[in-house]
C-alpha cells in the first residue's frame, strides 16, 4: 500500500514535467526548417508542388502551429499518441514494436556494466595503488575515452570478419525461422557485441565510482570495529563495506537509464538493431513529429519508472532512508 | 588539411585499384551454366515510407519494388526500350494516341490475370495523380482506352513524343493491380503499398520495419526458367561503415547506388571478393550543381556567375577527391545520354583565375577592405560525401578571388525548405538527377513559372523566354531528330546564361560480391527485376 501511494505521488509529480517536455520538443521541432513532406520529397528525389500540397493536407500540416499543438495535447489526454507519417500506422504500435530490442539491450548492458563495474571497483579498491588497481584504472580510462561507434566497428572486424564467431549485425538470423529456445540463443548471440559496446563506457564510470566509494567506506570507524571483532576480510568487505558503498552506484543507475536510451542510437546504427534510438533519429530527420513526441513520452515514462525502482532499492539497502520517508 | 590529404590519398588509391575493374567489370563468365538457388542479401540504407513504384519514383523503392512489380517497358543492355509487360507499341502520326499491346498469360502473385484494366487504373489513378514526375509527364493524358484485355490506348491532349514516353516508362511505368486498389479510398494508405503484389520474378514475403524485407521466387513467372535465386533479403543497415563490415563478413552481397563511404569503397575495390564499378548505373546519371540565387544583385550579373565558374578548378577537384567515378561535366545533359548529348562544343568555363578576377572587376565588384568583394552563403545538400567536399572546394576557390563563402549545412528536409521554398540561399549545391530524357527531370531546373516550394526546379528568380520556348517545343516534338536538335539548343542557351552550373558528371557506384553473375547488365540494373541474376557456387 505504501509503495502504491509512493508510486502515485511520484507519477502525479512527473505529469507536469512530462507535458512541459512534450511542448518543448514540439516547439523546438518547429524551429527546424522543413516538415515531413519536405523530408519525404528529399527521400523520393523529386516531386511536384501539387503532390506536396496534397500531402501537407493529408498529414494535417496545413493547420496553424497552435492548432497542431492543441490537437496533439488533446489526443494525448485521451491516451492517443497519434499516427506516424513515416510508418503509416499508430505511433503506439510503432513504438511497441521497437521497445523489446531497446529494453533488452539496455538491461543487458546496464547489468553488465553494473556487475563488472562493481567487481572491478572492489578489486581495485582492495589493492589500491598496487598493480591490479593501476591496470583496472587504466583500462577504465581507455574504455571511457573511446567512442562507442569505433568500439563497435572494431568488435565487428575482430569477432565477425576475422574470427567469425559472432554475427556482424541484426537482431536475429533471418534465414532460419527459429522458435523457442533456439531463437532465444540466436538473439542472445546477436546482442553480445552491442551489449559489450554500449556497456564498456558505463562500466568505466561504475568502476571509478565503486572504487572511490569503497575506499571511503573502508576508512570508517565501523569497519575498524568489524575488523577488531575478528571478522575475516571477506566478511568485512561483503557484509559491511559493500552494502554501504553501493548507494552511489544505485543512484547512478537511475541517472543513466535515460542516457542509455540516447546512447544507443550509435550502437543500434552500427549493429543494425531495430531500437528506439534509431527510431528517434529517423523521426527527427523525417520530421515525423508524432513519432518523436511518442518516443519522448515513452522514454520519460521509462526513466520515471527506473528512478522509482531505484528509490525502492535505496530503502532496501539503507533502512534509515525508509524511516525518513 | 589532414582531412584534405586523407581524402586525396584514398581517392588516389581508389583510382589505381579500380582501373582494372572499370576496364572489365563483368569479368565475362560466358562459359558457366547458370545455377538455380541461393539467397541474395542487399544493403538497404534508407527505408522508405512505402514500396510501390507506381506511386513513388525513387531508387529506394525500385531496389525492392522493382523485383516484385514490373513496368510496361525497361531498358536493354544498350539502353534502348525493351518490352516487359508491354509487347509492342505504336504512335499515331499526330503523337496524341499511343497504343500498347500487352503480354498474354501474365498473372499477379495472387493468381488473378494481368489485363489492360490494370494499366488503365494505374495510369489514371497513380501515375497521373500521385507519382512524382509521373504527374508532370502524364499532365496531358486524358484517358486510357481498353478495347480488349491485351490493348491499352493512351490518349493525349497534346502530342506525346513516343521516345520520351518509352524512356520515361522504365522508371515511371510500373503497374499495380487494380483489384487490390480500386476499393481503397486513399491509394497512399492502402496496406498493399507495404506488402506489394506484382507480376515480377519475386513475391513479397515479409517486411520487418527497421530490420529486413524478404521476397522469394515466383514459381509462375512468365519468363521461362526465371528467376534463378530462391530469395532476396534486403537488410536495413543505416551505418555505412557497418554495411561495409557486413559485406566483408559475407552477410551482404550487394550495396547499390554508392551506399558505402568513399574510403570503404576504395578498400573493397582492392579485394578480390568484390567488384566495384559504375557499370549498370548509367541510367542513374547525375551532375553536381551550383545554383545561383538571382535575388542577390551580384549573382544576377552574368559576369559574376561566369567569374565564379572560371574561379573553380574542376579537373583538379575531380582528380583529387572523386577519382574515377566522376568526370568533367559539360552541361545539363550528361554524356552517357547518347540519344540527347549535344557534345562538348557548348559554352564552357575552364579554370582561369585571371579571367575570373577580370570579370569581377569589370562587373564593378572591386575588392574592398581585406580584399573582400562581397560574401555569399552556400547551402550544400546532405545527400553525399561528394557534395560536402565540393562545397568546401567552392568555398576555398572563391575565397581566392575575394568572395568569402559561408557554408550552411542542413539535413534533407531543411535543405529543400530553405532553398526551394524560403529561397534563403545565395549559392546552393546538390545533385541534378538525369532520368534518360531531359523532359523528365532536367528542364524543370530551367523552365520559368515553377510553383514555389517544388524541389529541384527553377527557384532562382530567373526567366528566359527563349529557353522556355525551346523547352516547351521539345516536350511535344514528336520527330526524334528535331527533338535532339532542340535539346542541343537548350544546352547551348543554358550554358550561356548559366542560371545553374553543372560542371561534374557522376554515376552511382555498385559494390557487389564477385560470385554474382548477370549483374550490372542494363543501364538501370539496380532498379531492374533481376530475373536473370544468379550466384555461382
Amino acid at each position: 500500500m505504501r509503495i502504491l501511494s509512493l508510486a502515485g505521488r511520484r507519477l502525479a509529480a512527473s505529469i507536469p514535467t512530462l507535458f512541459l517536455i512534450l511542448i518543448g520538443v514540439f516547439l523546438l521541432l518547429q524551429f527546424a526548417p522543413g516538415d515531413t513532406v519536405d523530408a519525404m520529397m528529399a527521400q523520393m528525389g523529386g516531386g511536384d508542388a501539387a503532390t506536396a500540397r496534397e500531402l501537407r493536407k493529408f498529414y494535417g500540416l496545413d493547420l496553424s502551429i497552435p492548432m497542431q499543438l492543441g490537437n496533439y495535447l488533446w489526443r494525448l489526454i485521451r491516451l492517443d499518441l497519434g499516427f506516424s507519417s513515416i510508418y503509416g500506422k499508430p505511433v503506439a504500435t510503432v513504438i511497441l514494436e521497437r521497445l523489446p530490442p531497446t529494453i533488452l539491450l539496455m538491461t543487458a548492458s546496464l547489468s553488465f556494466a553494473f556487475f563488472f563495474g562493481l567487481l572491478l571497483g572492489v578489486i581495485a579498491a582492495r589493492g589500491v595503488n598496487k598493480w591490479p588497481d593501476t591496470l583496472i584504472s587504466t583500462l577504465g580510462l581507455v574504455f571511457y575515452a573511446t567512442p562507442s561507434f569505433w568500439f563497435g566497428l572494431m568488435a565487428i572486424v575482430v569477432f565477425s570478419i576475422y574470427l567469425q564467431w559472432l554475427p556482424a549485425g541484426g537482431f536475429e538470423d533471418i534465414g532460419a525461422a527459429q522458435t523457442g529456445f533456439g531463437r532465444t540463443i540466436d538473439i542472445a548471440l546477436h546482442l553480445i557485441l552491442p551489449t559489450l559496446t554500449l556497456g564498456l563506457i558505463f562500466l568505466a564510470i561504475y568502476l571509478r565510482i565503486m572504487r572511490a566509494s569503497m575506499l571511503e567506506v573502508l576508512n570508517l570507524d565501523f569497519v575498524r570495529t568489524a575488523r577488531a571483532k575478528g571478522l575475516d576480510e571477506t566478511r568485512v568487505v561483503v557484509k559491511h563495506v559493500l552494502r554501504n558503498a553501493l548507494l552511489p552506484m544505485v543512484t547512478l543507475i537511475g541517472l543513466q537509464a535515460g542516457t542509455m536510451l540516447g546512447g544507443s542510437v550509435v550502437v543500434e546504427s552500427v549493429f543494425s538493431l531495430p531500437g528506439l534510438g534509431r527510431l528517434a533519429y529517423e523521426s527527427v530527420v523525417q520530421r515525423d513529429l508524432n513519432t518523436l513526441l511518442g518516443i519522448v513520452f515513452v522514454s520519460a515514462l521509462l526513466v520515471i519508472l527506473v528512478n522509482f525502482l531505484v528509490d525502492l532499492l535505496y530503502a532496501r539497502l539503507d533502512p534509515r532512508i525508509q524511516a525518513e520517508a | 588539411m589532414t582531412r584534405l590529404e586523407m581524402t586525396r590519398r584514398t581517392a588516389l588509391l581508389t583510382s589505381a585499384a579500380i582501373a582494372a575493374n572499370v576496364a572489365n567489370p563483368l569479368r565475362a563468365f560466358a562459359q558457366e551454366t547458370p545455377r538455380k538457388g541461393g539467397v541474395f542479401n542487399v544493403h538497404y540504407g534508407a527505408e522508405q515510407r512505402q514500396l510501390n513504384p507506381s506511386i513513388q519514383a525513387s531508387t529506394g523503392v525500385y531496389i525492392i519494388g522493382g523485383k516484385i512489380q514490373e513496368a510496361l517497358v525497361d531498358l536493354d543492355a544498350n539502353g534502348q526500350p525493351v518490352g516487359v509487360l508491354a509487347e509492342s507499341w505504336e504512335s499515331t502520326p499526330d503523337g496524341k494516341t499511343i497504343t500498347f499491346k500487352l503480354r498474354k498469360g501474365v498473372t499477379w502473385h495472387d493468381g488473378k490475370p494481368f489485363t489492360s484494366a490494370d494499366v488503365q487504373f494505374t495510369a489514371m489513378n497513380m501515375w497521373k495523380k500521385i507519382l512524382n514526375y509521373g504527374s508532370t509527364l502524364q499532365l496531358f493524358l486524358t484517358a486510357v482506352e481498353t478495347p480488349d484485355a491485351q490493348t491499352a490506348i493512351f490518349k493525349y491532349e497534346r502530342p506525346m513524343p513516343l521516345g520520351l514516353l518509352l524512356r520515361a516508362l522504365p522508371d515511371l511505368g510500373y503497374i499495380s493491380a487494380k483489384h487490390l486498389y480500386e476499393s481503397s479510398s486513399d491509394i497512399r494508405q492502402n496496406p498493399t503499398n507495404l506488402a506489394p503484389v506484382g507480376t515480377g520474378p519475386f513475391k513479397f514475403v515479409k517486411y520487418e520495419r527497421g530490420q529486413y524485407i524478404i521476397a522469394e521466387r515466383n514459381e509462375n513467372y512468365w519468363r521461362p526458367n526465371a528467376p534463378y535465386l530462391d530469395r532476396i533479403v534486403w537488410k536495413v543497415v543505416t551505418d555505412r561503415a557497418a554495411a561495409a563490415a557486413q559485406m566483408e563478413a559475407g552477410d551482404i552481397q550487394y550495396s547499390p547506388f554508392t551506399g558505402l563511404t568513399i574510403s570503404d569503397t576504395a578498400r573493397l575495390s582492392k579485394d578480390k571478393r568484390f567488384i566495384v564499378s559504375t557499370k549498370g548505373n548509367e541510367g542513374n546519371a547525375r551532375t553536381n550543381t551550383i545554383e545561383f540565387n538571382f535575388r542577390r544583385k551580384e549573382l544576377a550579373d552574368i559576369r559574376v556567375r561566369r567569374a565564379i565558374a572560371h574561379a573553380i578548378n574542376v579537373p583538379f577537384f575531380i582528380e583529387n577527391f572523386l577519382g574515377d567515378f566522376a568526370k568533367l561535366g559539360t552541361g545539363p545533359i550528361p554524356s552517357v545520354s547518347t540519344d540527347f548529348y549535344p557534345g562538348p562544343d557548348t559554352p564552357q568555363y575552364p579554370y582561369d583565375k585571371k579571367k575570373a578576377i577580370a570579370l569581377l572587376d569589370e562587373a564593378g565588384f572591386k575588392p574592398g577592405a581585406g580584399g573582400t568583394r562581397f560574401s555569399l552563403r552556400l547551402l550544400p545538400a546532405p545527400w553525399g560525401e561528394d557534395i560536402s567536399l565540393w562545397a568546401t572546394f567552392i568555398q576555398q576557390s572563391l575565397g581566392e578571388v575575394g568572395i568569402p563563402v559561408e557554408i550552411v549545412r542542413n539535413d534533407g528536409g531543411g535543405f529543400l525548405k530553405q532553398v526551394y521554398d524560403d529561397h534563403a540561399f545565395d549559392l546552393s549545391t546538390g545533385w541534378h538527377q538525369y532520368r534518360n530524357d531531359p523532359a523528365v527531370s532536367t528542364t524543370v531546373w530551367y523552365r520559368s513559372g515553377q510553383p514555389k516550394g517544388a524541389p529541384w526546379t527553377n527557384q532562382w528568380d530567373w526567366k528566359n523566354e527563349a529557353i522556355d520556348k525551346v523547352i516547351d517545343d521539345a516536350a511535344t516534338e514528336i520527330d526524334p531528330v528535331k527533338r535532339k536538335a532542340l535539346y542541343a539548343t537548350f544546352v547551348k542557351e543554358a550554358n550561356t546564361e548559366l542560371p545553374v552550373w553543372m560542371p561534374i558528371e557522376q554515376i552511382f557506384v555498385t559494390v557487389i560480391n564477385a560470385k554474382a553473375r548477370n549483374h550490372s547488365n542494363t543501364p538501370r540494373w539496380g532498379s531492374s527485376s533481376w530475373h536473370d541474376l544468379w550466384l555461382s557456387a
